[in-house]
């Protein structure tokens, strides 16, 4: 047999479980049920206004803040990773091994509530701020990884062209490798992005008001309140609604960055 | 040649090891002011790692480096200062790609020497000017052509002030016909007067334009002098079988 001809048959069959698997789906659920589950229209239209208003904006807001944050503490501790003071060294390596190794859920329970505790201190902002300040925490570790590629992946050149003009280390770093550096992780950082979308869910082990509800504490009480799981579906196409024009982003940066290389 | 009794670079027994390599074996140099000192040799010879050494890009393991007169492997000496003296040019140009051609002029103009943005926008402009592309002050590096990036790297370097320049092949990563106007633009600059220490192939631009011709094979060097006596009756049997694989 011909190879393109094999290959043609084992991509029929391919086709064909997927077919078959389709209409098992569809002959073996439950629609009426499904329907009466997840697509209450008056529920759905009675939740909208306040999931948008209150529990997207959260969401949207508490991400940028992360973010934010995350980047600064990132760079941060990427410089450090990479200077040549030894203790250092250590200290960012420790750092990120530790917070990349735990689980988000168990930092947030940490900062909102042995913190507390165990010293004494409360983070400004309540269990918000806690919980805030612990994905930010987290983020940083995981961005600093992200920068430091990213730094490294420059040309060694650069730093020596800048180096031989007389400019100071410190300013070679911000003015000519930081800039540059930066533009080959937005890909990456796109990325980072769109995992801490997903992690602002963690917050409610915080705790929250109704003020500070973001969309998967908002969709859980929704749940409660109506005994319908109407609110959860609508949680899910608003989550999908921010990440998926985001990774479309992502493929697209990365296309480009791969053609300029 | 010299103006003031203090050699521009003086280089005595230096010595660079990477790990257990070693690769400057104990070179001894001296650079008049504006005198141009043209070093070839085969790669791997340690041509680069010399003129990495003159600016501390490469920290000499022992030896000593003078910088008109000054010891630069001093630890008490700004070496930031003296780097902001000495003009390098790299094989790969080494322009910053995020920046455009005038800024990458100006940046350590403002930065380092903390001259005004007029001023330092005048003297980029006069450089780029004098290498012949003030056309393209306002384009970012990546849409030169490699001869025009190169000398935009040298009037980057010539915006600095600088008392001597260092050359580490210029035209090595150049297609063929941009070489010239590259070594057209450093054989103006060797003639204005300009202190230059060039590592480099090109056997014509080293007779015509240098002083002082440096051979370097395995990290010595081997024969030096006037570069047409070097270059048509070499005295080492090293250098006669370099040369004669080039010429
Ligand atoms: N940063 C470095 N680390 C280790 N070895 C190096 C480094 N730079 C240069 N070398 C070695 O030093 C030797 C001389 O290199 P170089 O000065 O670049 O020679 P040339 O410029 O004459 O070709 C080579 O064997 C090279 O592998
Ligand atoms: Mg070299």
């Amino acid at each position: 047999m011909r190879r393109t001809t094999k290959r043609r048959i084992s991509r029929g069959v391919l086709y064909l479980i997927f077919i078959a698997a389709v209409v098992l789906i569809a002959i073996s659920a439950d629609w009426e049920r499904l329907r009466a589950n997840f697509l209450q229209t008056d529920i759905a239209r009675e939740q909208l206004p306040d999931m948008i208003t209150v529990a997207a904006k959260n969401t949207v807001l508490f991400t940028l803040i992360a973010f934010a944050g995350g980047l600064l503490l990132g760079v941060v501790l990427a410089l450090m990773k990479l200077s040549t003071v030894l203790p250092y060294r250590w200290l960012a390596i420790g750092y990120i091994e530790l917070f990349r190794g735990l689980p988000a859920l168990l930092t947030i329970f940490g900062m909102a509530y042995v913190l507390p505790i165990a010293f004494n201190v409360n983070v400004p902002g309540g269990a918000v701020g806690a919980g805030l300040l612990a994905l930010i925490m987290v983020a940083g570790a995981y961005m600093a990884e992200v920068i430091r590629a990213g730094i490294q992946g420059v040309p060694k050149g650069q730093t020596e062209a800048a180096r031989s003009l007389g400019m100071g280390s410190g300013r070679t770093m911000f003015s000519i490798i930081l800039p540059q550096a930066f533009r080959i992780v937005i890909p990456p950082l796109t990325n980072e992005f769109v995992l801490l979308i997903k992690d602002t869910s963690l917050l409610f082990i915080a705790g929250s008001t109704l003020a500070t509800r973001e969309i998967t504490t908002f969709a859980r009480d929704g749940v409660v309140n109506t005994a319908n799981a109407t609110p959860l579906l609508m949680a899910a196409m608003l989550y999908l609604l921010i990440t998926v024009p985001l990774t479309r982003l992502v493929a697209v940066l990365e296309r480009r960055m791969a053609r300029s290389r | 040649m010299t103006t003031n009794g203090v050699p521009a670079i003086e280089v005595a027994e230096l010595r660079k090891s990477f790990g257990p390599n070693e690769v400057l074996k104990g070179i001894d140099l001296t650079v008049a002011p504006g005198e141009v000192v043209c070093v070839i040799g085969p790669s791997g010879s340690g041509k680069s790692t010399l003129l990495r050494c003159v600016n501390r890009l490469e920290e000499p393991t022992s030896g000593k480096v003078l910088v008109e007169g000054i010891d630069i492997l001093d630890p008490e000496v700004d070496v930031d200062r003296v780097r902001a003296r000495i003009g390098m040019v790299f094989q790969q140009f080494n322009l910053f790609p995020h920046l455009t051609v005038l800024r990458n002029l100006t940046i350590a103009q403002q930065r380092v020497l903390g001259r005004s943005k007029d001023e330092a926008i005048d003297v980029a402009r006069k450089n780029l000017e004098r290498v012949g592309v003030g056309d393209k002050i306002d384009a970012y590096p990546a849409h030169l052509s490699g001869g025009q990036q190169q000398r935009v790297a040298i009037a980057r370097s010539l915006s600095m002030n600088p008392d001597m320049m260092l050359f580490d092949e210029p035209t090595s990563a150049l297609d063929p016909e941009l070489v010239g106007d590259v070594l057209d633009v450093m054989r103006d600059l060797a003639r204005s007067g300009m202190t230059m220490m060039v590592v480099t192939h090109e056997m014509g631009f080293a007779r015509e334009v240098g002083d002082d011709l440096v051979f370097m094979d395995e990290g010595l060097i081997v024969e030096s002098g006037r570069p047409r006596e070097v270059l048509s009756n070499p005295q080492h049997k090293r250098t006669q079988a370099f040369l004669s694989k080039v010429l």
